[in-house]
């Protein structure tokens, strides 16, 4: 929605686009409170946010110049609503989407910036959600986009897509803060629900549009984007119980994942073919070895761990190490996980990491030493960012012997 | 038992973030169909921004009511209630409180009795 507005009032106009775009939201929510939210909500804000772009183009053009390719459009009354209208139809809305996601991606924004500005704009992340996200703090996150604002800005219009050139060079930070927005919906710190649907819907639904696009579809990033997206979407139903709550990839019920879209994945994995493969390429192999495995035991760790070697030479970080010595404690066993954990380094950094202490605690537990694993249960239970968090870790709590948490 | 109106104040929206919106949406939605739910609700609607006030002898007008957003009335609810304590009860349970600057203004509607 955002996106449709920017192409309307000009990329040098985001301020105004997003002022368009939340008065839409606002006032639609203002009515829903009373009279229950509608059954087709985004059609609804859709209408919303056409009028209010109408009423705030009538009340600024002899103020402001809009978009230089609609601008003579919006100038007269009888072609401006017209104009508007036509922006807001399906196609044009994912030409704009996918034309702002690769504007946003500016070279002069550090990469940080870029995923930021793409989840504010396309994904309507609020300034709290960015903060939780880049583990920072709102007034910090203002400050940034105030900034990327006024660089942004300062970069006129909206780019074709046909430059091929510049989407392929472009690419990889799109596919990064896709990969990002996933991210938060699958691995979410949402203090109420363990998994957010609609981010990763959401950033499915762009990588989607990237890869089907003819000028963007064709880098090999974007299809391993959308291949591991759609591998660790398919494990969805089956990941978490009745109740909401986690259950981790070695208890899950294969059964229930999502067959169309693990062969989607692994569709999207085999035409991603060649070149030197990306993150999201090795990502998306290690998601595709889990997808064609039967059980836990049938998986091939080995292959898995070796892909972690690759994943952690082309990007070192203490994270991706300890994902390596997950594998490595099914592929070797815990002992051996345990010992590469220990070995993983500047692990301090990782001190206030959930999974960290959740990993441990879990070799601990394999390895037939659960009561060494409660100190371990006990501080990620501590770390937890949500109640089903809470309630899984009370649960291996109570199965190592420790009883329910406290605190 | 008597009608209630309920004036809304502050608890607007511009400053959340979508999520936030969309929790704060969930939990008006729970509360008006409690309400409805209960034959509570009579009514309601919400108010748009700005408006104009004609004041006074010689019905002067002005654009507005402008002023802090925790002042202006943002929306009303007509409800039943047995007495003004259940209708006060019931409006507690407003998420218009979510936000620190909401309020909920509680009066009668005084009918004629015979």
């Amino acid at each position: 929605m955002s996106a449709v507005v920017v192409r309307l009032v000009g990329f040098g106009h985001l301020d105004l686009a997003e002022d368009i775009v939340h008065d839409a939201l606002v006032q639609a929510l203002e009515v829903w409170k009373f009279r229950g939210v509608p059954a087709n909500p985004a059609a609804w804000l859709m209408a919303a946010a056409k009028n209010r772009a109408i009423d705030v183009i009538r009340r600024e053009r002899t103020e402001r110049r809009f978009a230089p390719e609609v601008a003579d459009l919006l100038s007269t009354e009888w072609s401006l609503v017209p104009t508007v209208a036509s922006a807001f139809e399906d196609k044009e809305v994912v030409d704009a989407e996918l034309r702002l996601m690769f504007e946003l991606c500016d070279g002069r924004l550090p990469e940080e910036t870029q995923v930021m500005v793409i989840l504010k704009y396309l994904c309507g992340f609020g300034v709290r959600e960015l903060a939780q996200a880049f583990l920072s703090g709102e007034e910090a996150i203002e400050k940034r986009l105030g900034r990327a604002r006024a660089t942004l800005q300062s970069a006129g219009g909206l780019a074709e897509l046909g430059d091929a050139q510049r989407a392929r060079s472009r690419a990889p930070a799109v596919c990064r803060a896709l990969y990002l927005m996933f991210s938060e919906g699958y691995h979410g710190s949402h203090p109420e629900v363990v998994v957010r649907e609609e981010l990763c819907a959401e950033a499915l639904r762009l990588a989607s549009l990237l890869a089907a696009h003819p000028v963007t579809g064709v880098a090999g990033e974007v299809k391993g984007l959308l291949a591991l997206m759609c591998l660790l979407a398919a494990r969805l139903p089956a990941r978490r119980d009745a109740r909401g709550d986690l259950i981790p990839l070695d208890e899950q019920d294969r059964s229930r994942w999502d067959p169309a879209l693990n062969a989607r994945g692994l569709a999207a994995l085999a035409e991603s073919g060649a070149g030197a493969p990306s993150e999201m390429h090795l990502e998306a192999a290690i998601a595709a070895h889990h997808a064609v495995a039967a059980s836990v035991e049938s998986t091939d760790w080995p292959a898995i761990v070796a892909l972690y070697d690759r994943l952690a030479a082309l990007r070192p970080s203490p994270v991706v190490a300890l994902n390596r010595a997950v594998a490595i404690g099914f592929a070797r066993g815990p002992a051996a996980g345990l010992a590469e954990i220990d070995a993983i380094e500047s692990l301090a950094r990782l001190d206030d990491y959930l999974f960290l202490a959740a990993t441990r605690a879990d070799l601990l537990r394999r390895a037939g030493r659960p009561e060494d694993a409660l100190p371990h249960f006990r501080r990620a239970r501590e770390l937890a960012r949500n109640d089903p968090e809470r309630r899984f870790f009370d649960r291996r709590l109570a199965e190592c012997g420790g009883g329910i948490g406290h605190g | 038992m008597a009608n209630y109106l309920y004036i809304f104040r502050g608890g607007d929206m511009a400053r959340m973030s979508p999520q936030q919106m969309e929790e704060n949406m969930k939990k008006w939605g729970a509360w008006m169909g409690q309400l409805s739910q209960t034959g509570n609700f009579k009514g309601g609607d919400p108010l748009g921004e700005g408006g104009r006030v004609v004041t006074g002898k010689k019905k002067a007008v002005t654009d507005g009511p402008f002023g802090e957003t925790k002042d202006l009335v943002g929306g009303y609810l007509l409800v039943t209630a047995g007495s003004l304590d259940a209708a006060t009860e019931l409006a507690r349970g407003c998420p218009i409180f979510e936000n620190e600057n909401g309020s909920v203004e509680v009066r009668e509607v005084r009918e004629m009795r015979m």
